[in-house]
């Protein structure tokens, strides 16, 4: 009896054991377990009667919610927790993944704990108001993060975020880009896993400094949403406290983890993770069981993408306005290469991808392709084929993020990426480098406002602007910039975890996680062409009555970033990694690593609105260019120059993602088979299919 | 040999219908021709415009080769006006192993003075050759001037067996025209070495173009053709290269 109890794997199952067994380790269970798949897309199937009615009335509910100005309904009474609401369906005869955020499909949850002001602006500009007593109970007896940030912010922070020299903070919204590892519901089971937060619980002890209390306070919480997850479980009647026994319940267990996420938080990114070929695992299983088909297969995975898409937030107009929508960034990452040189694609990333042919294209969730080299060329020629059909994939470089992260990373929102249950970040919008320019030059008054915001350093007196001058005064404004920065998150990410803390999610990771401090920076070509300007031609100042430069004239021609010029791609380059070793200099909450992005996919509008005439010709209020993107219009040589510029910045410096947005007709990608039809030679010597892997190398966003 | 400089319109690092493959495609400034559609109106004069050396291209090329991996194409304008730069530049081309496509009208082809040409297509790997017309006085009114040289030169390629890519573009009204393609289609099923028949549905998105350039563009009343209509187009052709075959 003793050498069998000995010998016992836990949880018990038929799959091929391993050191998962002994610890929570997702990671050792699919490598175990997997089967990579180098074969075609010719298994897959078309959606089920049960799909096609079942998103027929999905898309009678977008319909509806459109026809209504972009909310259906809202709910006023209730604050959204995992345990708030009853049971949800939109037709429970024929969902095969059930559950939803509130007890309707599309009915938007209350999430108070960012910011009460927040919650209830959202319903009353779409003509909700908040129950009164809930409005009373967060603005008297519960404190909320936006409250504690304010608190705790300098003058100087205020004036910088007023100013917008720092944009888009989450110190009123939830930061997000955080992935919980949903996965490890189904594989073990809820209980097992309150089973090991208790053991780290209890490892906390000895000298209780404020780092221990705090982590210790947590973790307790953590259980309780745990206990919780096992309540919503029973609510859509399931017992989530046992492993899954079947791909179905994997599927639905693991769903359950996301949404406990998605009703406690209203995070700005709320990723799942990397979940394809895990659940591949078990469909395998089913399928060579003979207790599943291929087409029950693929309804599971519809039906699961189906939920997905049904996400939702309450949002202000600003927001929306901020990032182009209401973006739920359910960033799912596909593919990608293991670290013993197997491929990772499995069926299932067939399956999820083909989502987009079943229900049709959509942003959400974002399909995320992690695209290597090494990629099977079968999965290539599909994820180029649905790319074509529905501009709805982004792609990502493996081969890159596999050196830093490993293979069991996945992205949250567009570019970060994260080992998944094992890394998390602290989201730190932007500091807007364009206009530190600008307050380099003006000595820290504000081109817009006229107001001092920065520090009041001697400004630049002279009619032409002189390079190593600027250069001397912007590394100085740098500086002050990078401190206030880090400082100004520090506050957020204070408060955000003691006000409103991710629980669920966090409950859903190790004991230590590793934190990056994501910062980030917007207007890096803006930057680049102007000192290029600075440099290469003249640039005149233009001031007004009171002498700050207000514009400036540009006489001559200089070399612009996005032409593979190094001339200005090597003042890029080092602009990136002069700011990220500014940041570096600071202390950032929790001991996290600092990183930093270049990411703006949409925020750069707002941005440019809010920035002032700039000395490479810019105009106040032109956007500034996306991300790492040259400005608009200013790469004279196409697009393999233009990412040629952007390839050249430092994935070191720049760790939290590096965007670049790349929109190109189809036609221009090359002829389709119809106009490219030979005579007698084969086809992909001439069309997109064959040569598409040379154009993914950072990341390509579909912008939807 | 003296350094000779191009007179270039503009450089396409990502050039994706311009032969096999992703493609750094040079447009060399100046044209002869003054095709009715003509989408690039502003690569047709000869004065200067950007000059560089065959080694600043090459260098250029250099720096994105890791992505052009299907080579280098010569377009225009006309290329082959600048017959000896262009030779210059593929015989280096060559010898680096960059493959090397030439787009061009053939119109500067001289059946009894072959001797540039010939040394250039030493080093040419692959022409695509554009078709204006198949009928001789048709194309004199849609270019201004005779197509007999062209098809020499389709035939001369032939005989010195260099792959070719026809490229036509079919215009309602002027191209379009059964009786025109079948016999294109004819001619093309003489020719042993066209790999690829590339149709260009005929499209109006230049006249913002020569509304700048105050040119008066003259198919304003010619519809764009529809993509099925190309199909068909292309099909005619193909009915009589196949039917030549058997």
């Amino acid at each position: 009896m003793e050498t069998l109890e000995k010998n016992k794997v836990y949880p018990e199952t038929s799959f091929k054991s391993g050191i998962w067994n002994k610890e929570i380790n997702v990671r050792d269970f699919i490598q175990n377990n997997y089967e990579p798949y180098t074969g075609d897309s010719s298994f897959l199937s078309g959606p089920t009667t049960a799909t096609v009615q079942l998103w027929n009335e999905c898309l009678d509910l977008f319909e509806k919610e459109r026809a209504k100005g972009g909310v259906l309904d809202m709910d006023t009474e209730i604050v959204s927790t995992i345990t708030s609401h009853g049971a949800g369906y939109i037709d429970k005869s024929l969902e095969q993944v059930v559950g939803l955020q509130t007890d309707a499909p599309l009915k938007r949850s209350m999430q108070p704990f960012g910011g009460i002001r927040m919650a209830e602006g959202a319903c009353s500009s779409y003509g909700y108001t908040i129950d009164s007593n809930i409005s009373d109970i967060f603005r008297k007896y519960r404190k909320t993060h936006n409250q504690g940030v304010f608190d705790a912010y300098t003058p100087e922070m205020r004036k910088a975020r007023h100013a917008a020299i720092l944009t888009g903070l989450p110190d009123a919204y939830g930061r997000g880009r955080i992935i919980g590892d949903y996965r490890r519901i189904a594989l073990y089971g809820i209980d097992r896993l309150i089973e090991d937060k208790l053991e780290q619980h209890a490892s906390i002890d000895g000298d209780m400094t404020s780092d221990k209390i705090q982590l210790k306070e947590e973790i307790a919480d953590q259980i309780s949403a745990l206990k919780d997850m096992i309540e919503l479980g029973k609510i859509y009647g399931f017992d989530i406290s046992k492993p899954a026994r079947n791909a179905k319940e994997a599927i639905q267990w693991l769903y359950f983890g996301y949404l406990s996420a998605v009703k406690e938080q209203n995070g700005a990114a709320m990723s799942i993770g990397r979940t394809s070929t895990f659940l591949d695992i078990y469909i395998e299983r089913d399928l060579k069981e003979g207790i599943l088909t291929e087409a029950q297969a693929q309804e599971l995975i519809d039906h699961f993408i189906m939920k997905l898409r049904l996400v939702k937030f309450a949002r202000t107009p600003e927001y929306n306005e901020l990032f182009s929508g209401d973006p739920t960034w359910v960033t799912e990452s596909i593919g990608g290469m293991g670290v013993d040189g197997r491929t990772l694609v499995t069926k299932n990333s067939f399956r999820y991808l083909h989502t987009l042919e079943n229900l049709g294209p959509a942003p959400e969730p974002n399909m995320t392709v992690l695209w290597s080299k090494r990629l099977p060329h079968n999965f290539k020629q599909y994820a180029a084929h649905i790319s074509i059909k529905t501009s709805a994939i982004q792609y990502e470089n493996d081969d890159i993020m596999r050196v830093i992260h490993g293979d069991d990373y996945a992205v949250a929102c567009c570019v970060s990426s994260m080992v998944v249950g094992k890394e998390m970040q602290f989201f730190g919008a932007r500091a807007n480098l364009a206009k530190c320019l600008l307050y380099a030059i003006n000595g820290g008054v504000d081109e817009r406002l006229k107001e001092q915001v920065g520090p009041k350093y001697r400004p630049i007196t002279s009619e032409y602007l002189d390079y190593n001058e600027v250069m001397e005064k912007y590394d100085d404004m740098m500086e002050w910039l990078a401190g206030l920065y880090v400082n100004t998150l520090n506050v957020i990410h204070y408060m955000h975890d003691k006000y409103c803390y991710e629980k669920a999610q966090m409950a859903l990771h190790d004991r230590d996680v590793k934190r990056y401090f994501a910062t980030g920076i917007a207007g890096l070509s803006v930057v680049a062409d102007s000192l290029s300007a600075i440099k290469y031609a003249k640039v005149k100042t233009i001031r007004d009555e009171n002498g700050i430069v207000v514009d400036y004239k540009v006489e001559g021609d200089f070399p612009k970033y996005g032409n593979n010029d190094d001339r200005v791609d090597e003042i890029a380059v080092n602009l990136v990694h002069t700011f990220m070793n500014k940041i570096r200099k600071h202390y950032t909450y929790r001991n996290s690593i600092p990183t930093m992005s270049i990411l703006t996919i949409t925020s750069n509008v707002v941005y440019g609105k809010k920035t002032g005439n700039t000395p490479d010709g810019r105009k106040q209020g032109i956007p500034l260019a996306p991300g790492a993107n040259p400005m608009h219009g200013r790469d004279e040589n196409g697009a393999v120059a233009s990412l040629a510029s952007v390839a050249k910045l430092p994935f070191r410096d720049a760790q939290d993602g590096i965007s670049n947005t790349f929109s190109i007709i189809p036609n221009a990608l090359g002829k389709d088979e119809v106009f490219m039809g030979d005579l007698n030679i084969s086809l992909d010597q001439g069309c997109c299919a064959g040569n598409c892997e040379d154009f993914v190398f950072i990341s390509k966003n579909s912008d939807n | 040999m003296a350094k000779l400089l191009g007179n270039i319109h503009s450089i396409e690092t990502c050039g994706t219908v311009d032969g096999p493959g992703i493609r750094f495609v040079v447009f060399m400034q100046g044209c002869p021709m003054r095709c009715l559609y003509c989408h690039n109106p502003d690569s047709w004069s000869l004065d200067k415009n950007k000059t560089m050396t065959v080694d600043e291209i090459l260098k250029k090329y250099d720096g994105v080769k890791e992505f052009c991996k299907g080579g280098i194409t010569v377009s225009g304008g006309e290329p082959l006006l600048q017959i000896d730069f262009l030779t210059q530049l593929f015989e280096k081309a060559d010898e680096l192993g960059i493959h090397t496509a030439l787009d061009t009208s053939g119109i500067m082809f001289k059946p009894n003075n072959t001797q540039k040409i010939d040394l250039l297509l030493e080093h040419t790997k692959l022409v695509l050759l554009d078709i204006k017309h198949i009928d001789n006085d048709e194309h004199i009114k849609l270019t201004g001037h005779s197509n007999i040289n062209i098809l020499k030169f389709a035939k001369y390629l032939d005989s010195k067996n260099i792959p070719v890519w026809i490229r036509h573009v079919v215009v309602p009204t002027i191209t379009d025209n059964k009786v025109y393609l079948e016999q294109l289609g004819k001619f093309l099923s003489e020719l042993k070495n066209i790999q690829a028949l590339d149709i260009l549905p005929y499209h109006n998105m230049a006249i913002t173009k020569y509304e700048k350039l105050e040119i008066d563009y003259q198919l304003k009343n010619i519809p764009p053709l529809s993509k099925s209509e190309a199909i068909e187009a292309r099909n005619v052709i193909l009915s009589k290269v196949k039917f030549a075959e058997k």
